[in-house]
């Protein structure tokens, strides 16, 4: 607990109205101690201190919103009479407050400099026993940023071995961040002196003690690191250099069970990257396709828009398994159901492609699985005028794509076919002529319909 | 490294408040949750033990500190004389005449401490049944009487203007018999002789004294001395910190400690409240049971005609509008002598918010000549521009619109500097208020910390910013002539909102609202209660804009206003009507 915490167990006094029984149980409610408070002093106004401070506190804010960082810090000196409130609550939250405003206005202040920013990161740090580890943290990030790698990684030493006040388990896990970051500073100054090890040629006489170097280094992070990304969360950074350091010594076993830990244990949250990661590992380490299937079909299901998808659906294209080849499918059009994929000329190169061999494989019920929630829209979202004009303009091959895929599902009388048909293309003119062809075979729509 | 004769060490630590303390080998003592050193060490008891004289000295030191560390013996009474005499210190300062701290203040206090039996009594009321000597040994030294008169022209040595020196003196030279170091121990403790008593003692028919008591004291002087100084100037002034209030123990002398109790007797985060501050001068008038005060004639300050003509220069209103308020307190004889004037004695105890009721009577006024409904005073304004468009060298005629724009203007600029000024004020004293002696240190580290990081902060703040204290003025918004920027509108004329009829002058405006249609017929002192959004936006305007001036709350002033004019149609309330006209010629 913080050393100020503890400290009004004094006697109390007339003006002083203790809340302690409400914060001390471990639960806060905030609006029930404003009532009890105003209960306990008989309905008599909040003291000037807390309307001041609290004004104080809007005007820091409001000044940190409009970048006056001068005013900011005006008012940042009052503030800080809040760390002497004698709400004990009050009291408690305001080094976390002061830091977070503080540290905030030194960062873009003009008149700041490094050395204000650390004599203000200790002083902080030092308030009290609660803020330390995130201080530090905090610190050593703000160092990052700065480029000062290894002041950074002095501080994150520093807050490693402190040991005061009591062990709680939010203080475990800080713990572990404050090492898996150190384990990141380590981690850079391995990766840079991998690639100075690449540059040198092998009989170089540099080549050994760089190389002894690279492989000192390993264990230490890699002990700093696993800790953390045990406990659930987000850790993608920590876990990417952890695995390219497992790999570089070749423990593949090891790398592809944190992979997948990280990617499957239901503890951690949803993580699309965990997928990500994993698939790229399996597909360095040339697993079987079965494998990455199931892997990109989780990642399909998170973000059906990923740029993976076009990798998943040539995956399932070449899979034995019919239902497979219908996902296959399905992937495509999911892809091109976002906005932002409406230009990738590879989908629209696959969807055409794969539309027609899943035609001419009699599969027309596949594609009206697809079509059929999408045909009120896919027209005017893909298919209009407009898009025609402006996609030959731009891109005639997408254009040419579109446009063979508008046939298969609008049919030879829609806009977009035939304002391309129209064009007049000398090199695109047989290929034209060969989709015009493919249209009037392969078309879900019956011709007479067709409008 | 021996944890059980760490025991006697009770200091929390530094680093993280806890009191487990060890010994390191060098009799140094170490938080054993933390492993903090710190500077002090073990106070040797047994010197055969450690054959080390460093040890020793050192030790000798600490011993001579901590006696030095409990201060004098000294009474809560003689803290609020302290701040009192600070007080009239300051008003001297502010050039009020020094015979009200000499005589005014000075006799109320001590006609206090005889009537609630603190000193100039035989039987204090102390449960030590021990007389607070300081007081009467220093009454034996001048030639007083033992009863003093009220306003006594004995011209003696004003005891309260030697202030801190001379309670050194007394300090020093008296043995007291209580001792401290018995009640340091006890969990409930002060710095003050009788700190806990006093939080504790209850009485029944004695005003007990508190720190915002202190101003109840001094308006009461400033009221019988009849100065220019109304209530709200004093809190304004208090606020503006030219009078010590918050914090005002920190100037006591250097022995003097407080801790523990005192500091929920001096400890102050409020700013005075000003009817908190008006009902404590009535209930502590009537408990000194003062005589009758000197007469508010017409030629004192605080008489309404002249507060009228300050208040109406004060907001950049037309100097004519005087002869209204005028007839306003004649017809309604509120100012009369004795309704002015403040009789603790008499049956019904009562004095006139002087200052609220002036502007009151502004308000009223006003509302008289452009009936603020949000409706004829705008169409009365467009008459006024057009007027004073085709008359160019004429004395313009007063448009209430260009006053309002201009005031509005005035009053946001104001406000605003003024809610800044607060968010940025100081509380917290050089001087930090403990519980304990345990709590101490952290209490001086936990001022230390602030201290360094505002030093650190101000390096970042722009200098010119931080310009120091204004001088302390009656008023706050300055409306010259020479100004071209914001218009003076003292000197325009009210012709446009007049009419003559013989030889009066009448309102062209016949008809009037009341702001309250009814008054509260139970007991409860609260004749109305003002709900914002049931009123014109003009008449809020005027209302925020005067109870900002005063730092008073609209509430308060919509009140005064209902009051006056309970007063000035007293018929018509009888018959409650809604609109009332107000027929009354003014002579001009």
């Amino acid at each position: 607990m913080s050393d100020f915490s503890e400290e009004l167990k004094g006697p109390v006094t007339d003006d002083e109205v203790e809340t302690s029984v409400l914060t001390g149980a471990g639960m806060h409610f905030p609006w029930l101690q404003t009532y009890i408070e105003t209960v306990a002093i008989g309905g008599k106004r909040k003291k000037d201190f807390a309307q001041t401070t609290s004004a104080c506190l809007s005007f820091i804010q409001e000044a940190l919103l409009k970048h006056q960082w001068q005013q900011a810090a005006e008012y940042m000196y009052s503030y800080f009479q809040t760390l002497e409130d004698s709400d004990s609550y009050k009291r408690q939250a305001a080094p976390e407050i002061i830091w977070k405003l503080g540290s905030e206005i030194l960062f873009y202040h003009p008149k700041s400099n490094m050395e204000t920013f650390n004599t203000f990161a200790d002083r902080m740090k030092n308030i009290g026993v609660m803020n330390y580890l995130k201080i530090s943290l905090q610190h050593a990030l703000y160092l990052l940023h700065h480029g000062m790698l290894k002041d950074a990684k002095r501080n994150l030493s520093e807050a490693e071995t402190w040991r005061h006040g009591e062990n709680t388990s939010s203080r475990g896990i800080l713990i572990n961040l404050i090492q898996a970051y150190k384990g990141l500073l380590q981690y850079y100054t391995w990766s840079k002196k991998k690639m100075e090890l690449s540059r040198l040629d092998k009989d170089d006489y540099a080549y050994n003690a760089v190389a002894q170097d690279v492989f000192n280094h390993s264990w230490k992070t890699s002990a700093n690191i696993s800790a953390l990304i045990k406990i659930p969360g987000v850790w993608d950074p920590f876990v990417k250099s952890y695995v390219e350091m497992l790999e570089f010594y070749g423990d593949r076993d090891g790398a592809q069970e944190v992979l997948t830990n990280y990617a499957y244990d239901e503890k951690f949250p949803s993580n699309p990257n965990a997928h990500i990661y994993l698939y790229n590992f399996l597909k360095r380490q040339k697993a079987p396709r079965s494998k990455m299937i199931s892997v990109l079909k989780i990642l399909y299901q998170i973000v059906p828009s990923h740029k993976l998808m076009l990798e998943f659906h040539t995956l399932l294209r070449k899979s034995e398994k019919e239902e497979h080849r219908k996902l296959g499918l399905e992937v495509l059009f999911g892809v091109l159901d976002f906005a932002g994929c409406t230009k990738n000329i590879t989908a629209w190169k696959y969807l055409a492609k794969y539309l027609k061999k899943t035609l001419m494989g009699n599969h027309l019920a596949w594609v009206q699985d697809e079509w059929n929630s999408r045909k009120n829209w896919w027209p005017s979202f893909h298919f209009s005028y407009f898009w025609a004009k402006s996609d030959w303009k731009e891109d005639t091959a997408l254009a040419c794509e579109k446009a063979f895929v508008a046939g298969l599902l609008l049919g030879k009388g829609c806009r977009y076919f035939r304002y391309i048909l129209k064009q007049d293309h000398q090199i695109l003119g047989k290929k034209i002529k060969r989709m015009k062809r493919s249209v009037k075979k392969y078309s879900i729509v019956n011709p007479r319909l067709s409008y | 490294m021996d944890l059980e004769e760490a025991e006697e060490f009770k200091e929390r630590c530094s680093q993280c408040a806890a009191v487990s303390w060890g010994l390191t080998d060098e009799g140094k003592y170490y938080c054993t949750s933390c492993h903090n050193v710190t500077e002090r060490s073990q106070e040797v008891i047994n010197t055969d033990l450690i054959p080390n004289t460093q040890i020793k000295a050192l030790n000798r030191g600490l011993k001579k500190k901590n006696n030095s560390e409990k201060g004098w013996d000294w009474y809560v009474c003689e803290g609020f004389q302290n701040i009192l005499c600070q007080q009239a210190e300051a008003l001297k300062n502010l050039g009020i005449g020094p015979e009200l701290k000499n005589d005014v203040l000075h006799n109320f206090w001590k006609r206090y401490l005889q009537k609630s039996k603190q000193a100039y009594c035989k039987n204090p009321v102390y449960t030590t049944g021990r007389k607070p000597t300081v007081l009467e040994d220093n009454l034996s030294h001048s030639d007083w009487a033992s009863e003093p008169e009220l306003l006594s022209d004995v011209s003696c040595p004003p005891f309260l203007e030697s202030g801190a020196e001379s309670q050194s003196d007394i300090h020093t030279r008296k043995p007291f018999p209580i001792s401290k170091a018995s009640q340091s121990e006890t969990s409930v403790c002060s710095g003050s002789l009788d700190g806990v008593e006093y939080s504790q003692r209850k009485e029944k028919g004695v005003v007990k004294m508190t720190v915002p008591q202190t101003l109840a004291f001094c308006y009461l002087s400033l009221l019988w001395q009849r100065e220019a100084i109304t209530l709200s100037d004093l809190l304004r002034f208090v606020e503006e910190d030219h009078i010590p209030y918050i914090n005002a123990f920190q100037h006591f002398p250097e022995q003097m400690k407080l801790y523990g109790r005192d500091r929920g007797i001096f400890g102050i985060e409020s700013w005075p409240d000003y009817e908190d501050i008006y009902k404590k001068t009535i209930e502590v008038g009537t408990f000194l049971d003062l005589p009758r005060f000197p007469d508010i004639t017409e030629d004192c300050y605080l008489h309404p005609n002249i507060l009228c003509m300050k208040y109406l220069m004060e907001v950049n209103l037309p100097d004519e509008m005087h002869n209204l308020t005028c007839h306003v307190v004649k017809m309604t004889g509120m100012g009369e002598v004795d309704f002015l004037t403040f009789d603790p004695i008499a049956k019904m105890a009562k004095t006139v918010k002087y200052d609220v009721q002036a502007v009151a009577i502004i308000v009223v006024v006003l509302k008289l000549l452009f009936l603020l409904d949000d409706n004829l005073e705008w169409s009365l304004s467009n008459l006024a521009e057009k007027h004073n468009e085709k008359n160019k060298k004429d004395k313009p005629w007063f448009d209430f619109r260009k006053w309002y724009q201009i005031m509005k203007k005035a009053f946001d600029e104001k406000k605003q500097k003024w809610e800044e000024a607060r968010a940025k004020y100081l509380w917290k004293s050089e001087k930090p208020l403990y519980y304990s002696f345990v709590d101490k240190p952290v209490a001086y580290k936990k001022r230390e910390m602030v201290v360094n990081l505002q030093k650190q902060f101000s390096t970042l703040v722009d200098s010119t910013a931080t310009a120091g204290k204004k001088s302390p003025s009656s008023f706050q918004f300055n409306w010259t002539e020479e100004d071209t920027d914001r218009t003076c509108f003292h000197g325009h004329s009210l012709q446009g909102v007049l009419k003559e009829k013989g030889q009066s002058l009448l309102t062209k405006n016949s008809l009037y609202w009341l702001s309250t249609q009814k008054f509260c017929r139970c007991y409860c002192t609260h004749v109305t209660t003002y709900e914002e959004s049931n009123y014109s936006l003009s008449y809020q305007f005027i209302l925020n804009l005067f109870s900002f001036l005063l730092r008073i709350k609209t509430s308060l002033l919509h009140e005064e206003v209902s009051l006056v004019e309970k007063k000035l149609f007293e018929k018509k309330y009888s018959v409650t009507k809604k609109k009332s006209r107000s027929k009354k010629a003014r002579r001009h």
